[in-house]
């Protein structure tokens, strides 16, 4: 018997359903074992009935619910709810649904503030109210995490996560397992860079230039990125972005890190944690450009991110 | 006012949205509204971040097409800072991109849009999806699977992210490509290039023909196009002017920084995505019999503006399209046979590009300073002309942000053929499943 999977994006980009996608060949085996019982981008079932007739919004029950992006509007947070308890084992897929993710550095300002740039600050729209329909759901007050919401069971992090633990994830799941985790290691522990623990100091570079590496030889062969001077997430960065076999994939494109599988265990403060390791190969923390957005820049959610308050006029 | 169907949400499309059919008294059609849910405010969000960092933020708005967000971004940022990159960081940059959008459009076809052609239009929704492709022809669907799973490898292998890269930023690119990695990928890239001849060859015999009267009938509209164009007016996914076209098949080139002299966008009370519209043509009227500042993008709109392509077997086949619909071509479904016809040139090139020796040279990022400054960049994203319009600060922050994504063109558009489709098949009062699915399949055409 197939079990039944229900999916859906909430406040998502779809780039893990594209990774879902990208487990390749292997994908023909899985698919014959799961039965999409609802998946917006794939099939056709719709909420208020195939005709469209229905007023209240049902989901059908599923063992596993897999959710993508974080919660940004009230349907949003509906849904959530309705695909929670419909279901045994609810999946938080990629860093959006498991930390808030990129959209949720809009949690530096207030929702209104973004409203005014959006419909009335753009330089071709033609300045207008807010949207309001009864069709166009509201603004949560921030943009949150899936577990702010409801229980997670299953959470599989990273922009996008690897199509490796998706299908051993899914995996897990088809042979019973109700519980999945990626190991508590650090992108650091699976670079394979050169470390020296020391840097030549001075401000953080901004990559206005390129890494310093001869590309006919490989990463182990270059230099630590942060001991080159450039600001890389890596120490505080749960690994596993490459899968089960190759090297951290930003890194690979000769690329620092920013953090895109979030922080290596739960309750962890990576902001201190990063600038620690900053401080530990001599780099000022304080000479970091944009700090708290980049720092944050995957891990908004969980109240991470906030407006500051209003600064006194100079 | 009578009954109210609402189509949601809106399925094998690539976004959150839903449709209200609104009937009259009489079951027919009123009103309908495609209803776009969500926004994110990257506009917003964006101020105050490095422009060298912008590449790898906004692609992040489309995890689908985050290739064409991450390259618009980057020349934006080449133009704010007044670079010019290396001839071999254009080359690397339009090598990813053509790799890119050949999966993209394998996506669309065959997992998003074939099974209305393949299984049918009234099929039931259980098996009206990729998992009924998977039974009813195992040896396409094999293929279909290996072959985007194949690109995005490719694209990873040499860039590290297939999704969300890193590899583009003012000035060039991150790395070079050295002589052994260029040897690699031509065998693969030739196996691409296979497979693209195979599905148009596949669509015009075996999907196509079986569905003229479906193309003649379902979302016809008649607006006009914006697409880019090289020098040489041939159709070009990276770099050119912009030429907007009228419905009658007469036009007017401009470069991007003229862009908000021709358009403008228009907010709805009922959506959240906004109504782009040619501000030349007249204020914007979605009026189906007398539509006007509406104009289409993404693949029909590019065929249609393009005087010619830009590789020799996407030619062949463009010939061959514009000898059975013609210049303009109107109907809403040839969206589909555009695109194949788009997937067959971007293989074309990605293999011209690798057979480029300048493709390996080192020289492939110039060294850039952050200043004031505005750079409007723009590409072809899958779904449509793209532009990222960003203003800098002395120290290379962004001050401000203007957006124009591809799908958001089409969205006039969209309602449009949403309201057509609706009219063409629901009479008084009747109308199925199937039927409900015909008004969606006048939206996947657009890929939205």
């Amino acid at each position: 018997m197939p079990v039944k999977v229900s999916e859906d994006w909430l406040n998502a980009c779809s780039g893990c359903e594209i990774s879902i996608l990208n487990i390749g060949d292997p994908l023909l085996d899985l698919l014959p074992q799961l039965e999409f019982v609802h998946m917006t981008a794939l099939v056709d079932h719709k909420f208020f009935g195939q005709l469209g007739d229905q007023t209240a919004l049902t989901l059908p029950e599923a063992t596993v619910a897999i959710v993508t992006g974080g919660v940004r509007n009230e349907e949003q947070k509906h849904v959530l709810e309705e695909m929670r308890k419909r279901a045994k084992i609810l999946i938080a897929l990629g860093s959006c649904a498991a930390y808030g993710g990129v959209p949720a550095q809009a949690n530096m300002w207030k929702n209104e503030d973004i409203f005014e740039t959006v419909f009335r600050k753009s330089i071709t729209t033609e300045p207008a109210a807010d949207p309001k329909d009864p069709n166009v759901p509201p603004w949560t007050p921030t943009c949150m995490a899936v577990d702010e919401m409801v229980k997670v069971d299953i959470t599989i992090p990273g922009c996008p996560p690897h199509p490796d633990w998706i299908a051993d994830a899914l995996t897990a799941v088809l042979e019973g397992k109700t519980a999945w985790a990626l190991p508590e290691r650090s992108v650091c522990d699976t670079c394979p860079v050169i470390r020296e623990k020391k840097s030549g100091g001075g401000a953080i570079k901004r990559v206005l230039e390129n890494l310093d590496f001869n590309p006919e030889e490989g990463l182990d062969k270059m230099r630590c990125i942060n001991e080159q001077g450039f600001f890389c997430m890596g120490p505080v960065t749960l690994a596993g972005c490459a899968g089960k076999t190759g090297v951290p994939r930003c890194i690979q494109a000769r690329t620092p890190c920013r953090g895109c599988f979030g922080p290596i265990r739960k309750g962890a403060k990576p902001m201190v944690d990063m600038m620690g390791a900053l401080t530990s190969v001599g780099l000022d923390p304080k000479t970091l450009v944009d700090r708290r957005a980049i720092m944050n820049r995957y891990i908004g959610g969980h109240k991470n991110l906030a407006p500051l308050p209003a600064r006194p006029p100079r | 006012m009578g009954k109210v169907i609402n189509i949601q949400p809106v399925t094998r499309i690539e976004g959150h949205a839903k449709v209200a059919i609104h009937l009259d008294d009489h079951g027919n059609v009123a009103d309908t509204r495609f209803y776009v849910q969500t926004l994110r405010g990257f506009e917003k969000f964006c101020e105050g971040r490095p422009v060298e960092e912008m590449p790898r933020i906004v692609c992040h708005i489309c995890g689908i097409c985050p290739w064409a967000h991450h390259l618009a971004s980057a020349k934006a940022g080449d133009a704010a800072l007044g670079v010019t990159p290396p001839p071999a960081a254009v080359k690397l940059r339009r090598l990813m991109q053509n790799i890119a959008y050949v999966s993209d459009k394998i996506l669309h076809f065959y997992f998003l849009a074939a099974p209305d052609f393949v299984i049918g239009p009234d099929a039931d929704y259980s098996v009206r999806n990729v998992v009924g492709i998977v039974q009813a022809a195992p040896d396409i669907a094999k293929q279909v699977v290996h072959y985007r799973a194949l690109g995005a490898s490719l694209l990873e292998h040499f860039a590290g992210r297939a999704i969300h890269p890193t590899f583009a930023l003012p000035g060039g690119v991150s790395k070079p490509m050295t002589e052994a990695e260029r040897q690699e990928m031509v065998a693969p890239v030739r196996e691409l290039l296979e497979f693209c001849k195979f599905s148009l060859k596949f669509a015009k015999e075996n999907v196509f023909p079986k569905y003229l009267e479906a193309i003649k009938s379902i979302g016809v509209i008649q607006v006009g196009f914006l697409g880019t164009v090289n020098a040489d007016g041939a159709m070009d996914f990276y770099d050119g002017n912009l030429r907007l076209m009228q419905p009658d098949g007469s036009f007017e080139d401009f470069t991007y920084d003229q862009y908000p002299d021709y358009l403008a966008e228009h907010v709805e009370s009922w959506s959240y995505q906004k109504f782009p519209y040619a501000r030349k043509w007249g204020a914007l009227k979605m009026d189906l019999d007398d539509p006007v500042g509406v104009y289409r993008t993404n693949t029909l709109a590019r065929i249609n503006v393009a005087d010619k392509m830009k590789t020799p077997l996407a030619q062949q086949e463009l010939e061959e399209f514009r000898a059975a619909f013609g210049r303009p071509a109107h109907f809403t479904l040839l969206y589909h046979y555009a695109r194949l016809i788009e997937m067959l040139q971007c293989a074309e090139e990605a293999l011209q590009l690798l057979e480029d020796s300048e493709i390996t040279s080192p020289d492939i990022r110039v060294k850039v300073e952050p200043r004031e400054g505005r750079g409007v960049g723009c590409v072809e994203a899958p779904r449509g002309t793209l532009i990222h319009d960003y203003t800098t600060d002395k120290d290379g922050l962004i001050k401000t942000v203007n957006l124009i994504v591809g799908t958001t063109h089409n969205n006039a558009a969209i309602n449009l053929s949403i309201k057509q489709a609706a009219k063409e098949f629901i009479k008084e009062g009747t109308y199925d499943q199937g039927i409900l699915n015909k008004v969606e399949m006048a939206i996947r055409a657009y890929d939205p």
